[in-house]
């Protein structure tokens, strides 16, 4: 990443997405949201750093813990917090919510509410761009916990046979819900479930955006030059609970705290700091940006319309 | 391998009726490309039961694709693949199969238009075979149409003809909807006319005249159905016998018209009758048009087991020629 000229716009986007994550616990507790959502505080440099080196053109598929994703994509910070609060200016009319918010304008998938099931669609996306021969690059976004889904193994060996033009992203924030990725998995190098069906695969510090984009730079070039697929696993961490009410009884206070020391926007800030690209004044400004654009949203989502009963029923099937 | 001439009529078997309408789909169409297990290498080169034979010699192996036996990714990137402008024929080599991509059908393909509030379609084709009779025994023989039927979001396609083979295969690979195309693997080598016209999905068809009672039935049932309906002429009873020929979308209003004429009801299916769709064809009789029935209306399923191996128990799992007639005769009277 050349951080003179993109490190300020990483760091203004993970703080954009920190912002509102950060604020989906309250919303919850004014019964704004309703049922689960999976904020991604902590993990913001994967999606930004990957994300930075998308077209226009380019697909992604993401999971449940998937606005950062939405968001570095490109997505409409009102328009993606209104479909979380189930409204009909949402990008889905209120139909989807968190789990299931798709924006086709920007090739976003979708969010998923099955674990492991963008793998497959975006194995999908990338077979179709290969057939209709344009140079899209599809990405996928998974946890930790989805590796042990049956659906990675046959993905990695399909994208891998057709030399598809897809990256397969691993969030390993380290937990699947209240699940530690050192209880399910015997051997701990993911690296080598990619390396076993002929995917190139990478380890990368999830808590560095510059490093993550650097990986992804080259995975990315890799797949839209038709080199094939590759796999990411980037070890990073959530902040908060796996979701609303998480008791968090399976993890240790100093846990959390010693991650915040490796804190994504925190570290990077200081080093467009001390490299000279940020100062006190942009610094401030930035941050007045980022809580006016989440403010905006915010006032968007709240004031915008709820769906009436008699919609429940549009979308289902296209008519004839 | 010459493609067929427009407006002319020629005898077909199933199979090969299907292989022409996949050929002529993709030739209609260039984002439309097939998928599956064996289907460019088996046999004389068309998959289990040669339905894409020699389709990958004209169309090549980009578009006609082998693949690995994943049937959850298969399925998993069809439904990816139409998220993004293509439009996939799937084949799954049995209808027994498909269970291993369930999430892929229901969670995903069903529901991506109306989750993401209509931006989505999932114009994707998938293809199998179903059903008993050829000693295939309980992994190889279902007729599972009733748990998509069940599903918002499907389309449910059974065609028991050549022609109807043709015709909606050719609108199913046309359809934004996510579509199940549920062939009958004892039918294959069935002959029939072939038109070449694209059939709308949810249209029933009169496959037969009748007066006395109307026989609502597909696949090898419609046969069967058929069969008795020329075995009861002599008895002069005349059966009406309608093919509704997609089960999702039900075309209930033919189905309704033909009982208010006849007065009388017998649904037949292979699938498993207890909460199979025939009960709901009679549940929808009754709503629409229950006070003109002359006699309480029946169904007749398959037996509530898995399809038996050996033959007499095979046979004896799904309905016949003889329990058709045995039932009609009961609904009228005789
Ligand atoms: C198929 C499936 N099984 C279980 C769940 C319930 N569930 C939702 S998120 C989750 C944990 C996922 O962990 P991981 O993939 O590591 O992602 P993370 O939540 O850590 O971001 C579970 C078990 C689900 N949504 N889908």
């Amino acid at each position: 990443m050349d951080l003179a000229t993109q490190g300020v716009e990483a760091l203004r986007m993970m703080s954009v997405i920190r912002e509102f994550e950060a604020r989906l616990p309250a919303f919850s507790e004014a019964g704004l949201i309703r049922g689960s959502t999976h904020p991604s505080v902590g993990m913001e440099a994967v999606a930004v750093g990957v994300s930075m080196n998308l077209q226009p053109q380019d697909a992604i598929a993401s999971n449940h813990r998937g606005h950062a994703h939405c968001i570095a994509r490109g997505a409409d910070l009102g328009k993606t917090l209104a479909e979380i609060f189930g409204r009909s200016d949402g990008y889905c009319r209120g139909h989807g919510g968190s789990m299931h918010l798709g924006v086709k304008e920007l090739g976003i998938l979708g969010t998923n509410g099955v674990v492991g099931a963008g793998i497959g669609l975006a194995t999908g996306s990338a077979l179709s761009a290969k057939l209709r021969g344009v140079n899209e690059v599809s990405v996928v976004y998974f946890g930790d916990g989805a590796t042990n889904q049956g659906i990675l193994a046959e993905s990695l060996n399909l994208a891998a046979i057709w030399s598809l033009p897809v990256v397969f992203v691993c969030e390993n924030n380290q937990y699947a819900q209240s699940t530690p990725l050192k209880s399910t998995v015997k051997e701990q190098r993911l690296t080598l479930r990619g390396e076993a069906y002929g995917v190139p695969s990478y380890d990368v510090d999830g808590m560095d955006v510059a490093a993550v984009y650097q990986l992804a730079r080259d995975v990315v070039e890799r797949a839209r030059s038709g080199g094939g697929p590759s796999m990411i696993l980037a070890e990073c961490y959530r902040y908060l609970g796996h979701m609303a009410a998480d008791t968090e009884i399976y993890r240790q206070k100093a846990e959390v705290e010693s991650w915040k020391n490796r804190d994504p926007i925190a570290t990077f800030a200081i080093r467009l700091r001390e490299g000279g690209f940020l100062d006190d004044a942009k610094f401030t400004a930035l941050q007045k940006d980022v809580t006016a654009a989440v403010d905006a949203a915010e006032a968007f989502a709240k004031a915008a319309a709820m769906p009436t009963a008699d919609q429940a029923m549009q979308h289902v099937i296209a008519a004839e | 391998m010459n493609a067929p001439v427009a407006n002319k009529v020629t005898q077909l078997s199933i199979w090969r009726a299907l292989n022409a309408a996949l050929r002529d789909a993709m030739a209609a169409d260039p984002t439309v490309f097939l998928m599956g297990e064996d289907i460019t290498s088996w046999g004389t080169g068309g998959g289990i039961y040669g339905v894409t034979r020699k389709l990958v010699d004209e169309f090549g192996p980009e578009r006609v694709r082998n693949t690995p036996i994943s049937e959850e990714v298969i399925i998993s990137a069809g439904v990816g693949a139409a998220m993004r402008g293509s439009r996939p024929i799937v084949e799954i080599m049995y209808s027994d199969f498909i269970l291993l991509g369930m999430d892929a059908v229901i969670n995903q393909a069903a529901k991506a238009r109306y989750m993401f509030g209509g931006q989505f379609s999932v114009p994707m084709v998938l293809r199998t075979n179903q059903g008993s009779g050829m000693g295939k025994a309980g992994q190889h023989s279902q007729c599972l149409e009733t748990l998509y039927a069940h599903i918002p979001g499907l389309e449910v396609i059974t065609p028991g003809t050549s022609d109807d083979a043709y015709g909606l295969l050719r609108s199913a690979v046309d359809s934004p909807n996510p579509t199940i195309f549920l062939e009958h693997k004892a039918l294959y080598n069935e002959r029939g006319p072939v038109t070449y016209e694209k059939i709308p999905i949810g249209k029933a068809k009169i496959a037969r005249e009748g007066k006395d009672i109307t026989v609502v039935a597909t696949q090898m049932q419609l046969h069967r159905a058929l069969a008795a309906a020329e075995r009861l002429v002599a008895e002069g009873i005349e059966i009406e016998v309608v093919d509704p020929r997609t089960i999702a979308p039900l075309d209930t209003n033919t189905i309704i018209a033909s009982v208010e004429k006849t007065k009388r009801l017998l649904v037949v299916h292979e699938a498993h009758q207890l909460f199979g769709w025939g009960a709901e064809v009679v549940c929808q009789v009754i709503e629409g048009c229950g006070s003109a029935l002359r006699s309480p209306p029946r169904r007749l399923g398959g037996k509530h087991a898995p399809v038996s191996y050996a033959e007499a128990m095979e046979q004896a799992v799904m309905p016949s020629v003889d329990e058709i007639i045995a039932a009609v005769k009961a609904s009228v009277g005789r």
